[in-house]
């Protein structure tokens, strides 16, 4: 048992979090405010080796492990929840389904240019009429001959007038439920696909979320991910992979909302001294300390277990409940904190608010895992093996 | 070429605030410990000469078991390779001597590079020690490296308002500034790397230095007092409060 970091690992978090504090967020609020995504983010995090930090080696990626996916989304929320996102989907939706799904032929021409940040991914499962109910999309995907026809609409995509390669959810099956679904990549510049973006947020403003529209978008085989009908676990699984990155970043959030209530609450004074003086306010802050140990802890843990090739939706799904409604709560005490400078956007901490609320919606709201959590307790829920686990980390294949 | 980087392991300068003076006198800091913030540019000036006019870069440090973490870093930043050296109870002097012992010991040295000074010691005394030591030239507030080869290092120094460029014949120790460049982020290959590289350990015997006892002892430690500054603001129409700021400036003998 070691709840430390390796030397390794401790090295990865310097460089990650000395990238987020010099580079990444004092660039964010300028973004932020004009709802722009800084895209000048992404050929510099493709240089570093942070586009596929987790990709072996030999298919362009920097040949880390797991537990750094976490490290580098926890330092990156730190700066900005919008710069994480890009990273749970480019890289934990879209490139580790790759790996995980993909054949030989496909992760040379997906995986690769995808780990060095040559191209961006997105993901697309969401619909209109579809969000927690996956089974419910409409998409389909037609055969014909070699290829597929695919039609339908996603919405709520991260990245979706950004990515080059989307991995997209379609009924091949339009009469069954879940096994009816295929995943699917399509490229930027098919014909009959296209994308925009969503301009009204809450939160997350300087991400780019947005929709994809398939118009009869021919798609070869080639771009098939998985067999037909496979593409909810497809989808599942690689839910799985970026549940434990905006766990990791939701921890990002607090340390990044408590260092900010800290500071004030040492700064401000209210009947002749500092509020860090009064225990309600006190009780606030132990709660984020608390709180961002525990959210830890569990992407931790979730991380290890990818790490050993031991399935962790159960372990995971925890992980993200728990972190994201944590920092949820953590951001709405740091503005409560601030008072009426929080409630002002010349302070930070309302940012964070803002776009802690989005994590306590995608990838499974609040009330899913809750609800997943209650099968796994009264015995209704177990995983079945799936044709194609995450690959343990082996560091020799990795780094060869 | 070899180019050896002397680095320090310091606190890191967010946490100075909190070090006590005791702690600080005895050395043993509890705070979190980073590489110099100088010494960076100095790893990363050696680096830059490395690519950019052929050879290696070497790294040392003199320091405790904490400093081989400084030396991790800058072997992730792209040094080659690594050398700690035991810090026997050594002054600037001492740690001057204790350098160029390695530097005599490795034998094929041909530019040591420093940081300005250190961010706990503030003396800016080793480069020039070392050079002492060395018998060699020393090059301070250096900002920029125009040439490197086997018969000259040309930089460019900032000596007050002026700029000097320099030729000097190797070897040499230059103690560099902010402005050679931004230390470089550490890649993940060298991560991998120097989290699992063995660094050696060489003591004052096995260098055949004799240490010399300090001979600066720091007799008082204490922290400055706290600074009464008070904020005065001036409210009502704007020539009134105009009058009353100029007034106060004169009360305060700023005007
Ligand atoms: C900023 C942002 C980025 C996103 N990025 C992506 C992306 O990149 N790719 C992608 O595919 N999607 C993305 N999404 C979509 C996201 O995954 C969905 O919004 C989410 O799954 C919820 O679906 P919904 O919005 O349709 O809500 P609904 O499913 O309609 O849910 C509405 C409410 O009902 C509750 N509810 C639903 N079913 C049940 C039930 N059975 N029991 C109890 N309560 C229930 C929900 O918890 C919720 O409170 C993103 C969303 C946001 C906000």
């Amino acid at each position: 048992m070691d709840f430390a970091l390796t030397t390794e690992h401790k090295m990865v978090q310097d460089m990650v979090r000395s990238f987020a504090e010099k580079e990444v967020r004092p660039i964010i609020p300028e973004y932020d405010e004009r709802h722009e995504y800084p895209r000048e983010l992404l050929p510099r995090m493709a240089e570093l080796g942070i586009m596929g930090i987790c990709i072996p080696v030999r298919y362009g990626g920097a040949g880390m492990d797991y537990i750094s996916l976490g490290i580098v989304s926890e330092a990156l929320e730190w700066a900005d929840a919008s710069v994480r996102e890009t990273i749970a989907v480019h890289l934990a939706l879209n490139a580790l389904a790759v790996f995980q799904w993909g054949t030989e032929e496909q992760k040379q021409r997906f995986l690769v240019p995808l780990a060095t940040g040559e191209k961006v991914g997105c993901y697309g499962l969401t619909e209109p009429a579809a969000g927690s109910d996956v089974a419910g999309l409409k998409s389909t995907a037609r055969r014909d001959g070699d290829d597929y026809i695919l039609n339908g609409e996603k919405m709520w995509i991260t990245l979706a007038d950004v990515a080059d390669y989307m991995l997209v959810f379609a009924k091949t099956d339009p009469e069954k439920k879940h096994r009816g679904i295929t995943a699917f990549m399509l490229e930027r510049g098919m014909k009959g696909l296209t994308t925009g973006t969503i301009e009204k947020k809450m939160g997350v403003w300087a991400s780019n979320t947005g929709w994809i529209n398939m118009d009869d978008v021919r798609v070869p085989k080639e771009n098939r991910i998985g067999e037909e009908g496979e593409g909810f676990k497809v989808a599942m699984s690689a839910l799985d992979n970026a549940r434990m990155t905006v766990a990791a970043g939701a921890a990002g959030t607090i340390r990044a909302v408590m260092e900010l209530s800290i500071k004030y609450a040492h700064e401000r004074q209210t009947f002749g001294q500092p509020i860090a003086n009064y225990q309600l306010v006190q009780q606030m802050i132990a709660k984020m300390a608390l709180n961002y140990d525990i959210a830890t802890m569990l992407w931790q843990r979730s991380a290890w277990l990818k790490n050993q090739g031991v399935r962790n939706t159960r372990e995971t799904s925890q992980a993200k409940w728990f972190a994201t409604e944590a920092a949820w709560q953590a951001a709405s005490d740091a503005v409560q904190i601030h008072g009426a400078y929080g409630f002002s956007s010349e302070y930070e901490v309302e940012r964070y608010l803002r776009n802690a609320k989005g994590a306590v919606i995608y990838e499974g709201t609040t009330q899913i895992h809750e609800l997943m959590q209650a099968r796994y307790a009264l015995g209704w829920r177990q995983d079945k093996p799936i044709r194609c686990e995450l690959p343990a980390y082996d560091p020799d294949f990795w780094q060869e | 070429m070899r180019y050896l980087v002397c680095i320090k392991q310091t606190p890191d300068t967010a946490e100075l605030p909190k070090v006590k003076p005791e702690e600080a006198a005895s050395g043993e800091l509890s705070i979190q410990q980073v590489v110099n913030p100088w010494d960076e540019h100095a790893i990363e000036a050696a680096l830059q000469m490395a690519e950019n006019f052929g050879g290696l870069a070497s790294v040392i440090s003199v320091g405790g078991e904490k400093a081989i973490e400084a030396l991790r870093s800058a072997l992730a930043m792209g040094c080659k390779d690594a050398t700690l050296v035991e810090n026997a109870d050594a002054d600037a002097w001492g740690v001057a001597a204790l350098l160029a012992g390695a530097v005599n010991h490795m034998g094929d040295v041909n530019v040591v590079v420093t940081g300005q000074m250190t961010v706990d010691g503030n003396s800016g005394m080793v480069p020039v020690a070392v050079a002492r030591k060395l018998d060699w030239p020393v090059l301070t507030g250096v900002a920029k490296v125009l040439n490197v080869s086997e018969d000259a290092v040309e930089v460019e120094r900032v000596v007050g308002q002026a700029r000097h460029t320099v030729k000097v014949k190797p070897p040499v120790v230059l103690s560099v500034i902010k402005e050679i460049g931004e230390p470089r982020y550490p890649t993940f290959i060298n991560i991998r790397k120097a989290a699992r590289v063995k660094i050696p350990v060489l003591s004052a015997d096995d260098l055949g230095v004799t240490v010399p006892p300090p001979v600066v002892h720091l007799s008082n430690f204490r922290k400055p007092p706290a600074r009464d500054a008070h904020v005065q603001l001036f409210d009502g129409p704007a020539d009134e409060a105009a009058g009353a700021l100029i007034d106060a400036l004169l009360a305060e003998k700023v005007l």
